[in-house]
């Protein structure tokens, strides 16, 4: 994972509360394995009925075409577990989510991609918000890892707060498995033990000649 | 299996017995006893591990199902979805490659991973059950703690048996009153949508308790505890009865003889303790409960079949949401849900596709016709639910009654296989998620029960169950 300390760049505002994964990065009609991420972004909220780009929608306006920062609201990121809604912002170069809120699943699969999530309570978050929108996108904003704050036009620092154990994670990027190999020899000895305490939990082997009763 | 003193929640004492380390930072690696994968996520995961030279640590736990992108046409292969195929492919190479065993198109075992892995016991109360989609929280009606995650953590288990996570919250949700007849499960979790918001549950583990999540039978248990991530949190549970090991007992991957007694005796004291103290409370009452639909565009926008649809209220931001689920849904503020025409119901999804949703729906279409106009889907959960119900007749019943009956997959859910509405279709749909563009591009999704699903499609519009519930 690529280590995160700090970024400056256009930040993009995207308020409403509750959006979710089907929003930000729909499964698409057409299947690849390899799609193309940034065609997925927001890909229904970007588009008018018959499926052209809709110029007046903020991820289409061209001050926001190569954004850093995305600015949400609450419970941002619900629904499905899907990691690619996290791959679809860093195709669009977004490497910070700040909202007011974000879901728990959404917010780990930004820490698994060396995405910053920032949550801000109400004041800081509608501080944020108001100064992004009179921005729009004519200024950058900075986040700092390193120092905890978001800076930019039109007022004072702002600090947010994070795990010390999260921000060291992103700081460092972190092999993620490297770190829990770290531990392998006390997952051997939890085997085991288990072996022991509960064997049938280490031991999944169909019993000869059995069918699930329905 | 209490050795200290302090009372302690079921979701404590699981957590506890899993506990392998802390990473520096500052997670706790939590063991993953079963770990099931399907073909929307585990092909990247595999790509990953080989392109990192890293070995599947736990092959026999690991279990490989494909859903998400198969064909539900009768005589389907893996080509009646093309979309699909490179997908499936994918998965059988990456299994096979791993040592894993897959439930294939043509097992006929296949199906939706949280509907196969009950049925095959491959769920333990108890267990901690690793499945990289946010329905894993299903087995939580077993009494395991399901565990969804994205295609990192996935990777993260296949590596090492484990997943690195900060122990999260408990809450208990308790569950007054007694179900009415033409009431289910689904009824349950949409009215705590409903009531608390869908996102009540973020940042906590919740245990369903009270006489409602008593009384719900093993299968319905699945379906509340199915809809817990809708609730916010990422697992959902009830603790595990003699009706949990009733339906356990001699399921093809369970523990047998001395092993079986010995489990059940842990198992009995899985429940948490009497004192036990929660990080938060909260109480529904399901006595008077009515048949819930969802009207608009998150599951929180639900409703009693009987009620009108909300008004818009006074607050600038709640309004304008509101406008505009009401805009999608193509539907006017205070008039009724009863009698809004339906195109389109499908009965089927990890939610409410088991063989006594099927029983149900069946139950109320027996000699009737779907309604005129109104396309009907039914999709078993799982292959073996399908075989299951074609032995009692299901299938005939709702084959002249004018229903698809199809081969199992996760389908209409999240039309990954192909299976969509066109724009502007209202479908009532068992599934789990009313999101717009879900089940297609401008496609008007009311979530429901399996009774209300069957009465629209025989109303042609939403319609109350009840009115045409079996007369005992």
């Amino acid at each position: 994972m690529k280590a995160f300390s700090t970024i400056t760049g256009i930040a993009v505002p995207f308020l409403e509360d509750d959006v979710n994964t089907d929003q930000i990065a729909p499964i698409p009609t057409k299947r690849s394995l390899k799609p193309d991420y940034r065609e997925m972004f927001f890909f229904r909220a970007r588009r008018l009925s018959d499926d052209t780009l809709n110029p007046d929608q903020v991820f289409n306006r061209p001050q926001f075409a190569s954004p850093s920062i995305l600015v949400a609201g609450r419970n941002f990121g619900c629904g499905s577990s899907r990691e690619g809604a996290v791959w679809t912002m860093q195709a669009m170069g977004i490497h910070v989510l700040i909202a007011r809120s974000i879901a728990d699943l959404y917010r780990e699969n930004c820490l698994q991609n060396g995405l910053l999530p920032i949550e801000l309570p109400d004041d800081k978050a509608s501080d944020i918000e108001q100064r992004v929108m009179a921005a729009d996108g004519s200024a950058p904003f900075t986040v700092d890892l390193v120092t905890q704050t978001i800076s930019g036009p039109g007022g004072a620092d702002i600090h947010f707060d994070i795990s010390a154990a999260d921000r060291m994670r992103l700081l460092e990027g972190l092999d993620d498995i490297g770190l829990s190999l770290k531990h392998e020899a006390a997952i051997a000895d939890f085997e085991t033990k288990m072996k022991q305490t509960s064997p049938w939990l280490q031991r999944a082997i169909r019993a000869p000649g059995t069918e699930p009763k329905i | 299996m209490n050795t200290s003193q302090k009372p302690r929640t079921m979701f404590d004492r699981i957590w506890d017995a899993h506990y392998v380390a802390t990473r520096i930072d500052d997670r706790d690696l939590v063991y993953i006893d079963r770990h099931v994968l399907h073909d929307l996520h585990a092909p990247h995961a595999f790509e990953k591990l080989a392109a990192a030279m890293r070995a599947v640590r736990r092959p026999d736990l690991t279990f490989s199902m494909q859903d998400h992108t198969v064909a539900t046409k009768p005589g389907r292969d893996e080509n009646t979805n093309p979309d699909g195929a490179h997908f499936q492919r994918a998965m059988r190479e990456g299994s096979q490659r791993n040592g894993i065993r897959i439930f294939d198109l043509g097992d006929p075992e296949q199906g939706i991973s949280h509907v196969v892995a009950p049925e095959l016991g491959l769920v333990l109360p108890g267990s901690m059950h690793g499945v990289p989609d946010s329905h894993a929280c299903t087995v939580g009606g077993l009494g395991a703690i399901g565990l969804g995650c994205g295609t990192s953590e996935l990777e993260h288990i296949l590596a090492t048996q484990t997943i690195a996570l900060k122990r999260p919250k408990t809450m208990r949700i308790w569950l007054d009153g007694q179900l009415r007849p033409g009431v289910g499960a689904k009824d349950v979790s949409l009215k705590i949508i409903a009531a608390l918001g869908t996102a009540v549950g973020r940042g906590y583990a919740i245990e369903f308790a009270g006489p409602v999540a008593q009384a719900l039978s093993v299968e319905a248990r699945l379906t509340l505890c199915n809809m817990t991530i809708e609730m916010g949190a990422r697992s959902g549970f009830i603790a595990p009865d003699e009706k949990v090991f009733a339906y356990l007992e001699g399921r093809p991957y369970m523990p047998r003889g001395a092993d079986w007694e010995m489990a059940r005796a842990q198992w009995l004291g899985l429940a948490s303790d009497e004192n036990a103290v929660f990080d938060k409370e909260h109480r529904v009452d399901c006595g008077d409960l009515a048949p819930q639909i969802t009207w608009g565009t998150d599951q929180s926008q639900t409703i009693s079949v009987t009620e009108q649809l909300p008004a818009l209220p006074q607050d600038a931001d709640a309004r304008l949401k509101m406008e505009r689920a009401f805009a999608y849904m193509g539907l006017e503020p205070d008039t009724p849900v009863q009698g809004v025409k339906v195109d389109r119901v499908f009965i089927g999804s990890c939610t409410n596709a088991r063989l006594s949703d099927l029983r149900i729906a069946a139950s109320m279409v027996k000699g009737k016709r779907v309604h005129e106009g109104v396309t009907a889907m039914v999709v078993p959960g799982s292959t073996s639910v399908k075989r299951a119900a074609e032995q009692e007749g299901l299938d005939r019943i709702f084959k002249e009654a004018g229903f698809f009956w199809g081969e199992s997959g996760c389908s209409m859910c999240a039309g990954g296989n192909g299976d969509r509405g066109r724009p502007q279709e209202r479908i009532v749909s068992t599934t789990n998620r009313n999101f717009e563009g879900r089940q297609g591009k401008g496609v008007r999704t009311h979530l429901a029960g399996p009774e209300l699903a069957a009465a629209c499609a025989l109303a042609g519009h939403i319609a109350d169950p009840r009115d045409y519930l079996e007369r005992v």
